[in-house]
């Protein structure tokens, strides 16, 4: 052995593990516009809401705090928060996880159109995730039927209106998209030889999975449960309507002590825990997720193949129970509904979509809010592709604490309630020029909420770029702006094209802040489904569902459209 | 010509190349030879801009490299591994660093042509880099390196990755195609086969250092420590007193001035016998009068192709290899006599880091 003697001396630090940081300064250039976004929408109108609470008269008051936070309904309300929210990301990953790989590597038809079908939820305004649950767990619901008809039962025997469960299941229908996408998208790419490696090593399936797939999974599995965490915590719609007494999170709390209450300080101090509460959260995530990751990928159609054993034909047969049952049947029911007229099934509420005449519940055509919707989901994607884009270069070619303070500094959007947001814009928003009246103010919202998913989506895909890759493009002559330009961005594609499908479905069906910066006269189609379920009678119910399906679809038809485009020379791997 | 002077390169506190000086001549090829670990990759790396030195200068053709970006340069680096672009075709690697240096369609067209010829790859342009084997991947991450016609190419373990028969497929080529370019070539390696077979000059490195920088024959008939004898694969390397006028050596009393002396010191010294020093010595061809006699037992027998590797025990106790060819084939457990030629005991120079 030639290198015996020096074997023992090996160095600890080689090259390749070796990340080289772009200068201090490049980085902090590519900040500049993600930092300007960040404060003006995000930092000030959070402090002046906030500032409003805690000091109405320009005089801190930390009597009101102190009020809050010894209030025992305030603490079961923070408990609720916090354990169900703990519940439904665990529960959606135990779910999940099998159907991330079910999606990303078996092979079997209809496979794209399952993929994107799954995604749907996920962009679902919250207001109609809680509405499908209550029509498919209440009293009327088609099990109901089932069972009356099955087993002759006289009374409907399900019911699980108001109850946790319901609110658990909501969460994991609604958020199975995100783990399936993130999870997936990075199995999709690992390289199938290290998993086949071990089967030949001895390592059975399951131990293959813990030991080898799992690891180098847990940079996306991190960052999905981060996210679930985060949107469960935050949850505002689906609680709103699924839960009750005693079962309402935080955010629900802000928006009844702001709306219902008009207790400016409690939604304040509300809003401050919440907010400490999340930053905490993201302290943690931080640092399990601290090691930078660096992987080979491979082409993601050379990993997926047809199930071949008993076993992989009958794992796959179970996600897709999973997927039809607690997916696919919400949805169903969803567009079912919107036929349901006073007589019986019917085109009625698609009908009065398309007709051009003011609805008396909207004030204007209700086609008009599905135009409103589009034009505001591009501008947003545009702005939220730029800030969250430069965000996560800098992320990648930044050292130390940049890195790590632009990861979270964007998971803070995430985290916060809309509402807070929203109700932010308007009493902030009159410096430095007064936005509150302007029509900007809707996609500017809806892009704070979407950056983060921007970043997320990127920022795995960025991070497991091979740097020799740059390094060997900088020797052959490229300046940093065309290694970014030859080897990053063409790396990237797909996961930007990705990026702005979520961006585009999230600010097509944001909810909480839109409901209040969006004008009378320039509703979304969210904004209108929440007049229209605020009225009574089956009538404004049915356009309702209608809207919602018709607004599924349009997502529906986004991410489909995104998953066809990677074809091609961007974002080939 | 590449020209290092007095290079510290490190990681964080980790010292990874220590006050290093090295220089290339125009057209020469130089191999930095040394295992794994003693901090060449991160050489080369320094060299093209790609790790900042903690010390120390680098001049290229004159030019002080301090402060500039990879880019600017003019360098080439073959990586190891590769490193090829996995989203794009043979041509479009190939073409990469004439692209980004403004040359035209035709001229760009004219380097993949050229490149790809050169390292025997003509036709396979179109071809993803995923559908390669590895030693077509080796062969267009060479002609990647080389396309943009860098003043220095540097390859990394180029021939690491590869089996056998390829690298010596390769090792046979890669002489022309250093010739053809007329570039200054620095090769790294831990393999003292390709280095001997390519190298105009050997540098040696040892833990951050350059142990012995000098042509391959030389380095081979005078390796200056026991590190480099080892690495060379010679030996084995025995003690022997050494005084001004003589040396005792396991195997007998010699005149100091007889032997090769890679400057050691007096005392106990480390001495090796280099490869053409020992033979086995039939009856009809006895040791002869600058030769030592030593009798010996064959312990071992390796087949090696064209000759017989045969390790023999010696009454003093070392295991000896030596060469055997047809008609002198010794078997296990003979009694032989071995001849030492007395210039082919080679004294080393002090080993202080050992």
């Amino acid at each position: 052995m030639t290198d015996g003697t020096a074997s023992t001396k090996r160095r600890t630090h080689g090259p390749r593990r070796h990340r080289r940081g772009a200068p201090r300064g490049a980085a902090l250039a590519l900040l500049v516009v993600p930092v300007v976004f960040l404060g003006w929408f995000f930092v000030w109108p959070v402090t002046a809401i906030v500032g409003l609470g805690l000091a109405p008269d320009g005089e801190v008051q930390l009597g009101v705090l102190a009020r809050v936070l010894t209030d025992p309904s305030v603490r079961s309300v923070a408990w609720f928060t916090l354990w169900q929210a703990v519940v439904s990301t665990g529960l959606t990953l135990l779910v999940a996880i099998p159907g991330a790989y079910a999606l990303s590597r078996q092979e079997f038809p209809g496979r794209r159109a399952l993929q994107a079908a799954v995604t749907v939820p996920f962009v679902l305004p919250t207001v109609v995730v809680g509405s499908a649950f209550l029509a498919l767990l209440g009293p009327r619901s088609p099990i109901n039927a089932a069972l009356v008809a099955v087993l002759g039962e006289t009374a409907p025997t399900l019911d699980l209106r108001r109850t946790v469960t319901a609110i658990l299941l909501a969460h994991v229908f609604f958020n199975y998209a995100v783990v399936v996408r993130t999870v997936g998208g990075l199995w999709s790419m690992l390289d199938p030889r290290l998993e086949d490696a071990a089967r030949v090593l001895g390592a059975s399936r399951w131990r293959t999975f813990r030991e080898v797939s799992l690891p180098l999974l847990s940079p996306a599995i991190a960052a999905s449960a981060a996210i679930v965490f985060l949107f469960t915590f935050t949850s505002f719609g689906v609680v709103l309507i699924l839960g009750g007494p005693g079962r309402a999170t935080i955010e629900v709390e802000i928006h009844r002590a702001t709306t219902q209450l008009l207790d400016l300080p409690l939604a304040s101090t509300l809003a401050l825990l919440q907010l400490v509460a999340v930053l905490s959260a993201l302290a943690v995530y931080g640092r399990l997720t601290r090691r930078a990751q660096q992987q080979r990928l491979v082409a993601s159609a050379s990993t997926r193949r047809p199930p071949r054993s008993r076993g992989e034909r009958w794992f796959l047969g179970a996600n897709l129970a999973v997927i039809v049952i607690l997916v696919l049947s919400p949805l169903a029911v969803l567009v079912e509904r919107s036929f349901v007229t006073a007589a019986g099934y019917g085109l009625d509420n698609w009908r009065r979509l398309l007709v051009d005449e003011p609805s008396s519940v909207l004030a204007v055509p209700a086609g008009e809010a599905v135009r409103n919707s589009l034009l505001f989901g591009v501008s947003a994607t545009l702005v939220a592709l730029v800030v969250g884009g430069l965000a996560a270069t800098a992320a990648t070619v930044g050292r130390g604490w940049i890195t790590g303070a632009v990861d979270r500094a964007l998971m803070v959007p995430l985290g916060t309630s809309a509402v807070t947001v929203g109700f932010g814009f308007l009493i902030a928003l009159d410096r430095p020029l007064d936005l509150r009246g302007s029509p900007l103010l809707v996609p500017l919202a809806q892009a704070l909420i979407a950056t983060p998913f921007v970043v997320r989506t990127l920022l795995p895909v960025l991070r497991s770029i091979d740097q020799r890759l740059r390094d060997a493009a900088a020797v052959l002559g490229a300046s940093p702006l065309r290694v970014w330009r030859e080897v990053d961005l063409p790396i990237i594609g797909r996961a930007l094209l990705v990026a702005a499908g979520f961006s585009f479905a999230i600010a097509v069906g944001e909810f909480g802040a839109t409901v209040f910066v969006a004008r009378a006269n320039l509703p979304t189609m969210p904004v209108a489904i929440f007049r229209l379920l605020g009225r009574p009678g089956v009538a404004n119910f049915g356009q309702a569902m209608a809207m919602s399906t018709l607004l599924a679809a349009i997502t529906a038809a986004a991410l489909l459209a995104i998953d066809r485009l990677r074809v091609g020379s961007v974002g080939r791997f | 010509m590449l020209a290092i002077e007095h290079l510290t390169l490190a990681y964080g506190d980790t010292v990874v190349v220590e006050d290093l000086a090295l220089s290339a001549a125009d057209g020469e090829v130089l191999c930095v030879l040394g295992p794994s670990g003693c901090g060449k990759s991160t050489l080369l790396r320094a060299v093209a801009g790609l790790e900042p030195p903690v010390a120390g200068t680098i001049h290229l053709d004159g030019r002080d490299l301090a402060g500039l970006r990879p880019d600017q340069r003019d360098v080439g680096l073959m990586f190891q591994e590769h490193a090829l672009f996995p989203h794009r075709t043979v041509a479009e690697n190939v073409a990469f660093g004439p692209r980004v240096h403004g040359l035209d369609r035709p001229a760009i067209r004219q380097r993949v042509t050229e490149a790809l010829s050169l390292v025997g790859l003509s036709g396979t342009e179109f071809r993803h880099v995923d559908e390669l084997s590895g030693g077509e991947r080796q062969r267009v991450a060479l002609a990647r390196a080389i396309a943009p016609r860098p003043r220095l190419l540097m390859l990394d373990e180029p021939l690491g990755s590869l089996d056998r028969a390829l690298q010596t497929r390769l090792l046979e080529d890669l002489p022309r195609v250093f010739s053809q370019l007329g570039t200054t070539v620095v090769y790294v390696t831990h393999d003292q086969d390709e280095a001997l077979s390519l190298a105009d000059r050997i540098a040696v490195m040892r833990a951050g250092r350059i142990e012995q920088q000098d042509t391959p024959a030389e380095l081979w008939r005078a390796p200056r420590t026991a590190f480099v004898a080892g690495f060379l694969g010679l030996g084995p390397v025995v003690d022997v007193q050494a005084d001004a006028d003589t040396v005792t050596t396991p195997w007998g009393r010699v005149p100091r001035g007889a032997v090769s002396d890679a400057g050691a010191a007096t005392g106990t010294v480390a001495a090796v016998l280099l490869p053409e020093a020992l033979r086995l010595a039939p009856g009809h061809r006895p040791p002869g009068e600058d030769e030592l006699a030593v009798a010996a037992t064959v312990a071992t027998r390796r087949f090696q192709g064209d000759h017989l590797r045969v390790g023999v025990d010696t009454d003093t106790g070392q295991r000896l290899y030596v060469a055997a060819w047809r008609g002198q084939l010794p078997g296990v457990g003979d009694e032989v006599t071995l001849a030492i030629e007395v210039a082919g005991i080679h004294l080393l120079a002090d080993d202080a880091r050992g």
